[in-house]
């Protein structure tokens, strides 16, 4: 009695995969580094939107070029004729600039408009992601504490070493994509951990009841007992979930893209990692009803 | 987990239709509605400008130690101890006394409340005083420090209110940030150049003579004259400043057919202002703003009306803004913008349109899939999670939430999140109809045995909700607040209304063919 499919078969080859993901992915992240939007950096914004269709990117980064500002890059975003430019500004105090760039732009472009300014001054970059890495933090140590209270220390080191590994391939897609880190990317990557913490509760909570159940069954098998006893329920969810998040990917507009995105990469690893990086820790840490009974004494 | 009583099925009719009657009033026109509250729209959403502004408390820290230090060495004088070689330093101020004296002046640092105020608040004294190689040296505690902030920042905040209301914008909102930061939020403002060239000048007024010759007891500064181009040499004493004036307006002086800004003293400033005239027939008058002079007439007649003209080649708008300036008054300290976001009102809409578009097009997917998969409890969950949303929207309504962008999406998020109790329990029910025969205690037992389950997965993810209201910043508040509400609302819809409209039909079937797909 273990279940229709023998994912216990796979736990070796999955961690092996998965431990190289995650070194690749931390090589990364150090080696090539985050993506960080004006939000982290510092820095000014500008969303341009031209009528001129014969406009190409170079066109517009030519015409930016001119003016010497610092750092600058210029893409594409999302419709026909719709820019991003970014650039970096020392003083944010010169009430003018917006201005006097207009004007002077005017020289090299026209039937254009800027449809979003966004300044963010050196400190409040840096108190920005502090406040984004401090959220993350505290919010992991408060579920696993939760999770700590409601199973055993066995579960939750399950849970966070599942979590570490969605965040951190998370991360690193991000990193390899050159994808932008801004505010909103903090909030998905909470939620990736909400999620991916949701679904391995799910799958503890069984493994717990079986526990209770059948003695005589190790850990390894019961595990794998109730991954399969879940898995239709973790499907089915992951689906409904993805269809959601698709649906804001494909029709929720250039500025949720990147949210979204995140958001479907933490989907799809936590529904992984909730089967092949939670469960095998239990099996690591020899769960077995001792474990359970043990403490409610 | 199946029975209800009759009491406890009318709470919940009566719940869920007054959050509902709540969400109503977004979606009519309420101008006749008694019930006028609305969910509020972000900037991001319907355009507008968020400026980010702090307090530069240095300069009012340096005032603060200056005044200390005349005030430290009268103090001594008086006491008959013999204090000397006073300097300000770098945020401190430094003085030396004989040697025999040090113990009695560390002392009455300590208790006397004249030369060291004691915030009982904070069971802590204004100033810290050391002595270093035989020099004291006397900085402001942290709490000293809070204090000057707090009293300057609820200045700021007075004069940025007004100065932001007489440009008239739709519905300002105007908020301490932190210890020393304000939150400019103007809907939509799609050019916030005006308003931050306004917020960002002091706008410290004075009038002061100039001088040839360096004015014995207060001294002197050269100052640029931005009419002429010329440096002029002007006494530190000041005649009247703007805390003088009650009133300030644009004009037309048709003599010289130009703008010029006309204002009105108070009774102190027109008697001083008339004296500073008469004895000063001749001399010139520097109008000096934020240490540049305006302006530098000559004085050609005793002025004792209390009112007067400054012209200095003014165009229309900005005479307009100078009068509005001096009307809102100076500001205590000078403010620097370090967070500027402007949307403007077309891209708002266009994110409305996107973020409402993949809400309905998320909304039918799940809802069909739910169907296919559960046939007529997919029905049943469904209508639970329209009735969640509904009630979402209620909350939202109640507490007047702001939606942003990042808050669709943490709708679109409940959506998702919403099905996954109901599946987790469906699912947990067809396991039970494998073994057990009687369906209703299959269906009860479907309902028991998901719940620790749900309640865990639904705790952290509120718990992960909660903690990015209390330390995300900006947009991403709005995504927490309807996050939480949300999973709230879908604890309540999915055990309230969808097992309330289960049992009902697990009871009326009791005796048929009762599956789930």
């Amino acid at each position: 009695m273990t279940g229709k499919y023998l994912f216990n078969k796979y736990y070796n080859l999955s961690n092996i995969i998965s431990l190289i993901l995650f070194i690749i992915s931390i090589f990364f992240l150090i080696f090539k580094g985050l993506n960080y939007g004006v939000d982290f950096k510092g820095g000014t914004l500008i969303e341009l939107r031209s009528d001129n269709t014969n406009y190409k990117t170079e066109d517009i980064r030519g015409a930016f070029n001119k003016l010497n500002l610092d750092d600058l890059s210029v893409k594409k975003f999302g419709a026909e004729g719709d820019y991003v430019i970014k650039f970096k500004r020392s003083d944010l105090n010169e009430p003018d600039f917006i201005k006097n760039l207009k004007n002077d732009l005017d020289n090299y472009l026209e039937d254009y408009s800027f449809r979003r300014v966004e300044n963010v001054g050196p400190k409040v970059s840096a108190e920005l992601l502090q406040d984004g890495v401090t959220a993350i933090a505290i919010a992991l140590a408060a579920m696993l504490i939760y999770i700590w209270f409601r199973f055993e220390w066995q579960f939750s080191i399950g849970a966070i070493v599942a979590i570490f590994h969605d965040v951190i391939i998370t991360l690193g897609i991000f990193s390899l994509l050159s994808l932008e880190i801004n505010l909103s990317i903090v909030a998905a990557v909470l939620t990736i951990v909400g999620y991916s913490m949701n679904d391995t509760v799910v799958i503890f909570d069984r493994v717990r009841e079986n526990l209770k159940k059948y003695a005589d069954i190790k850990i390894f098998d019961l595990t794998n007992l109730s991954i399969n006893e879940t898995l239709s329920r973790t499907l089915i969810t992951s689906v409904t979930t993805l269809l959601a998040l698709l649906s804001i990917f494909f029709f929720g507009g250039e500025i949720l893209k990147g949210f979204s995105f995140a958001m479907i990469l933490g989907v799809i690893l936590g529904t992984y990692s909730s089967i092949f990086i939670a469960n095998p820790v239990l099996v690591y840490f020899k769960v077995s009803q001792k474990t359970l009974i043990k403490e409610e004494d | 987990m199946l029975y209800f009583s009759r009491l406890k099925i009318i709470s919940i009719i009566v719940f869920c239709l007054s959050l509902i009657f709540f969400s109503i009033s977004n979606f009519i026109n309420n101008e006749d509605f008694f019930l006028k509250k609305k969910v509020n729209l972000g900037l991001d959403l319907q355009g507008g400008s968020y400026l980010l502004l702090e307090v530069d408390k240095n300069p009012v820290i340096n005032q603060t130690l200056q005044s200390k230090l005349t005030q430290v060495r009268n103090y001594f004088k008086k006491k008959e101890i013999k204090t000397f070689d006073y300097k300000l330093g770098k945020q401190k101020v430094l003085f030396k006394s004989d040697t025999n004296d040090q113990e009695k002046i560390l002392e009455l640092f300590k208790d006397d409340n004249e030369l060291n105020p004691y915030f009982d608040v904070y069971k802590s004294n204004q100033y810290n005083v050391e002595l270093i190689d035989n020099i004291f040296e006397l900085t402001l505690t942290k709490y000293g420090i809070i204090e000057i902030e707090q009293s300057l920042l609820d200045q700021a905040i007075e004069i940025v209110r007004k100065r932001v209301d007489e440009v008239g914008t739709n519905e300002p909102s105007i908020t301490k940030s932190g210890s020393n930061r304000i939150a400019v939020e103007l809907p939509g403002l799609d050019n916030p150049d005006r308003i931050k060239s306004l917020l960002g000048r002091t706008a410290n007024l004075t009038f002061r003579f100039v001088t040839q010759n360096t004015d014995a007891s207060f001294g002197s500064e050269k100052l640029k004259n931005l009419d002429t181009g010329e440096e002029l040499n002007v006494s530190k004493r000041i005649i009247i400043s703007g805390d003088n004036l009650i009133d300030a307006k644009p004009q037309m002086d048709n003599i010289n057919n130009e703008t010029v800004v006309s204002f009105t003293l108070d009774r102190l400033g027109a008697r001083k202002f008339g004296r500073a005239t008469k004895n000063g027939i001749g001399k010139q008058l520097a109008i000096v703003l934020d240490n540049q002079i305006i302006s530098a007439p000559v004085i050609r007649d005793v002025i004792a009306s209390g009112s007067g003209q400054i012209s200095g080649g003014f165009t229309f708008q900005s005479a307009t803004d100078l009068a509005l300036l001096l009307r809102s008054g100076a500001l205590p300290a000078p403010l620097d913008i370090i967070e500027e976001r402007t949307v403007g009102p077309d891209l708002g809409e266009d994110s409305i349109k996107a973020g409402v578009l993949s809400l309905i097009i998320g909304f039918i997917l799940v809802i069909l899939y739910m169907i296919y998969k559960y046939r007529l409890f997919g029905l049943i969950s469904n209508f639970a999670l329209i009735i969640n949303l509904l009630m979402l929207l209620g909350f939202l309504t109640i507490f007047e939430a702001t939606l942003t962008l990042p808050g669709i999406a943490g709708i679109i998020l409940t959506v998702g999140m919403a099905v996954d109790a109901n599946v987790l329990i469906f699912e947990r029910i067809k396991e039970e109809l494998k073994k057990e025969k009687n369906k209703v205690i299959a269906f009860d037992n479907g309902y028991t045995l998901s719940r620790t389950a749900i309640l865990d997965a639904n705790i952290t993810t509120i718990i992960a909700a909660l903690i990015l209201f209390v330390f995300g910043s900006g947009p991403v508040k709005g995504f927490s607040v309807t996050l939480s509400i949300g999973i709230l609302t879908t604890l309540f819809s999915v055990y309230y209304i969808a097992r309330l409209l289960t049992s009902l039909y697990v009871m009326k079937n009791k005796n048929n063919e009762v599956t789930i797909k």
